[in-house]
């Protein structure tokens, strides 16, 4: 289409409006030098934004919802940072649909209700036509039934227990399943380990992945049994006890699912037991300890442990060399990627590839646009969107180092399938 | 003695304003998304206003007020949630017909405990006894021994701890960290579109005046006057033969039951139930609710839980990354500048120019001496 006048369909525009044909004629002269870019023009608002959504003929607002005060803040960090780096680059690139990315951010504050407040706040009042958000399971699940009520998208991208699949979600990170079998059959394989000791903070996530490891290794594992379970409540700091029943028991493998402060004194009160896990004897696996958290833990304490997940910064490809460049020159050197963090990277990149399919910034049409996305240039490689709105990727073991990284030790050789629903581990 | 009128010429007035506020204002000036917002702020109020009673009254500072509010709001939640969970909407799971975060759990049968909240009178009693129970167990066994005071208030802190502790390691019969969420109807009435949820607001006002109404009856009453002298002076009204600790554990109960109505109210407006505001910090945030408000003022308790919440989601909204700062600088200011809170205001520099509306009250001046009534 070249006839600028026509093409902005906006009933509510009457006459030439000066500030949509100068924002035609920027896109105009981008679009000549860079001919990949799709102009706004192109797309008429009233085309692409049919219930109501915060697009105007150049922006399109979504919004940014994590914990950026409380507890969780030291998680979720890293969540926006990494959302607001995509947005950056994919506005540097033209925007989506010849429209800049503007974002509202609201902080969670690490309460559940106030995350259901600010959630209705963005898709009531400032209608949003996207949300990358939430890092725990319980600030999901106070959010969803908002999601749901007023159709919203929501990418989250935190690892998770599983058991959900919302038309209204697109799980950036992996269910249960994905984390968990792999690793185990990994440490079998290589290392012969034959029995297993779970342990883990007291919620959702910790039991019901402890529930799909015991299955797996009980019910599927040649010769493999679970010695001991245990659990103790977030914010623990004293595992001496358990510390000692493992002695006792002498497990194969320690299977760790700890999370936020308490692993800090978790693996201190290890090392100090005198059990060095550079020894493996036993050995600990863990699904819960990214890079973020080794800052925390110092790498000295944690060498020699391995971690089961999709993305470890030291990741030795293009995609996350060009990330990991990008993300320090962002927000400074001494940062840190973990798992969670590259995968919020891929919330608005797949959003965008989404919308672009679709054609239009709707809800519905981006929910039936998305199954099938790929994303080739996902630092963490190759990632695809699955029917059930959850990611094919793979899954691979780290070995902390003590300079607080892991080196990648195995890949699975296929990505691996989500399944939040694994018949036979419920 | 003669017997004291219900309210004052000014404080009819203050009730009347009140109610204009709530049921006039907000719903002319705000749109449904702030209406339900202002909604849940009220139901904070329930727990002000009992806190008025308590501490400002009765001069027991209780610091686990979130108990109380989340043993209403789970009760709530716990109907919600099972009427939520019939077997054709828990299909997907291995045991259809029981809540979610059972099945997650691995629990196969609805606990007996659950049983009764498939009636919605049983609830809606459980709500109101429950915590009174509760209350009237706790009360009585620290008042008798006569714990009072700074210990008092450690006490319940330490009850609220418990509490959060003990609903999230029962994960699977309260739904742990998560809480109970995904509520819907409420006996087959959809809670969440906006229309519901103004109806909602218009019920939770007439329920928080219902408990003003009573509040301002107790306070009135002999036994208001009795829990004022206590907090004056305990020993010289144990001596002059009162029962000290029953009045305590009364006015310990009423707040309670209060605080319980507006966790109930909480969960049908919000939608959901969580540990997060059971613990200490929820606690205590009410209790900065009640002395913003001035912890003597029934009226007062309304307004700063009001304007407390409010001033949360603008200064969060508009300062995601500093708004704590700000709320924090908002209470250094109050309790610095003005310790008897919004009431207080009223009272040092509104009144005195009201002089009008209680020349009654020049002629009996013995009526009402109490200080900052």
């Amino acid at each position: 289409m070249s006839d600028n006048k026509k093409t902005p369909a906006n009933p509510l525009k009457s006459g030439p409006n000066r500030r949509a044909v100068l924002a035609g004629g920027a896109a105009l002269t981008a679009s000549l030098f860079t001919p990949k870019f799709l102009r706004a023009q192109d797309f008429p608002t009233a085309a692409v934004n049919t219930t109501g959504l915060a697009v105007t003929d150049d922006t399109v607002t979504i919004g940014i919802l994590h914990s950026i005060t409380g507890t969780m803040a030291i998680s979720e960090t890293g969540s926006v940072q990494a959302e607001k780096l995509a947005i950056e680059q994919i506005n540097a690139q033209g925007g989506i649909l010849g429209r800049k990315i503007e974002f509202i951010q609201e902080d969670g504050a690490s309460d559940w209700p106030t995350f259901a407040e600010k959630a209705r706040k963005l898709l009531v009042n400032d209608k949003v036509a996207s949300v990358m958000g939430c890092w725990t399971s319980a600030s999901r699940k106070a959010v969803l039934p908002v999601f749901e009520q007023n159709n919203g998208m929501l990418y989250y991208p935190t690892f998770y227990e599983g058991l959900e699949q919302s038309p209204n979600v697109i799980y950036t990170g992996q269910e249960a399943t994905q984390q968990i079998i792999a690793g185990l059959d990994w440490v079998n394989r290589t290392k012969g380990a034959k029995s297993f000791y779970l342990l883990g903070s007291d919620y959702i996530w910790p039991r019901t992945s402890n529930k799909i490891a015991r299955k797996h290794i009980e019910n599927f594992m040649e010769g493999c049994e679970v010695v001991g379970e245990e659990y103790y409540p977030l914010g623990h700091t004293q595992f001496n006890s358990v510390i000692n029943k493992i002695r006792l028991k002498k497990p194969d493998v320690i299977y760790a699912i700890v999370v936020g402060g308490s692993n800090v004194a978790f693996y201190k009160q290890l090392k100090a037991a005198g059990i060095d896990m550079t020894k493996e004897a036993p050995l600990l696996l863990t699904i819960s300890v990214t890079e973020d958290e080794i800052r925390g833990i110092g790498g000295e304490n944690i060498e020699g442990a391995y971690a089961c997940m999709k993305y470890f910064q030291s990741l030795k490809n293009e995609n996350n060399r060009a990330f990991v460049a990008a993300f320090k020159e962002m927000w400074g050197d001494d940062m840190v990627i973990g798992d969670v963090t590259q995968a919020a990277y891929l919330g608005p990149w797949l959003w965008k590839a989404a919308v672009e399919k679709a054609g239009s910034f709707d809800v519905d049409k981006v929910r039936e646009a998305s199954p099938g996305i790929e994303l080739p240039t996902a630092p963490e490689g190759y990632v695809k969107i699955h029917e059930n709105h959850h990611l094919w990727s793979k899954t691979r073991v780290g070995r902390a180092q003590a300079d607080g990284q892991y080196e990648v030790v195995y890949e699975t050789e296929d990505l691996v399938e989500p399944n939040p629903f694994p018949e036979g581990y419920q | 003695m003669k017997k004291q009128r219900l309210f004052e010429l000014d404080e009819a007035l203050g009730f009347a304003l009140l109610a204009a506020v709530i049921f006039v204002l907000f719903p002319a000036i705000l749109d449904d998304f702030r209406l339900n917002l202002f909604g849940k702020y009220l139901t904070y109020a329930f727990v002000a206003v009992g806190l008025v009673l308590c501490w400002g009254a009765g001069g027991i500072l209780s610091l686990g007020q979130g108990v109380f509010f989340g043993l209403g709001g789970y009760c709530m939640a716990m109907f919600l949630k099972l009427e939520a969970s019939t077997p054709e909407n828990t299909a997907i799971q291995s045991t259809p017909g029981i809540p979610d975060f059972m099945d997650w759990n691995q629990i196969t049968a609805l606990p007996i405990w659950w049983q009764p909240f498939h009636s919605l009178g049983f609830t809606i009693l459980a709500i109101l006894a429950v915590p009174a129970i509760f209350a009237f167990i706790l009360g009585t066994a620290m008042f008798r021994r006569r714990v009072g005071g700074v210990y008092f208030a450690i006490i319940t802190q330490a009850v609220a701890a418990i509490m959060t502790i003990l609903v999230i390691g029962q994960q699977g019969y309260t739904g742990g960290v998560n809480g109970i969420t995904d509520l819907r109807t409420l006996l087959g009435w959809d809670i969440r579109p906006d229309s519901a949820k103004v109806t909602l607001y218009f019920v939770n006002g007439i329920l928080l005046f219902a408990c003003l109404f009573v509040a301002q009856a107790v306070r009135k009453s002999k036994a208001g006057r009795i829990l004022i002298a206590m907090r004056t002076a305990e020993d010289r009204v144990r001596f002059s033969g009162y029962d000290v600790a029953s009045f305590k554990v009364f006015v310990f109960c009423l707040g309670a039951a209060f605080a319980s109505i507006g966790g109930a109210m909480f969960t049908l407006q919000v939608g959901f139930m969580s540990p997060t505001l059971v613990g200490i910090v929820p606690s205590i945030e009410m209790v900065i609710f009640c002395a913003v408000g001035g912890r003597m003022s029934l009226l007062g308790a309304v307004y700063g839980a009001l304007l407390v919440n409010w001033a949360k989601t603008t200064f969060s909204e508009s300062f995601p990354e500093l708004w704590l700062l700000g709320l924090g600088g908002l209470f250094i200011a109050v309790v610095m500048a003005f310790p008897n809170g919004l009431a207080g205001l009223y009272q040092d520099f509104v009144r005195p120019h009201l002089g009008f509306l209680h020349r009654e009250r020049a002629r009996a001046p013995a009526a009402d001496q109490s200080p900052a009534e």
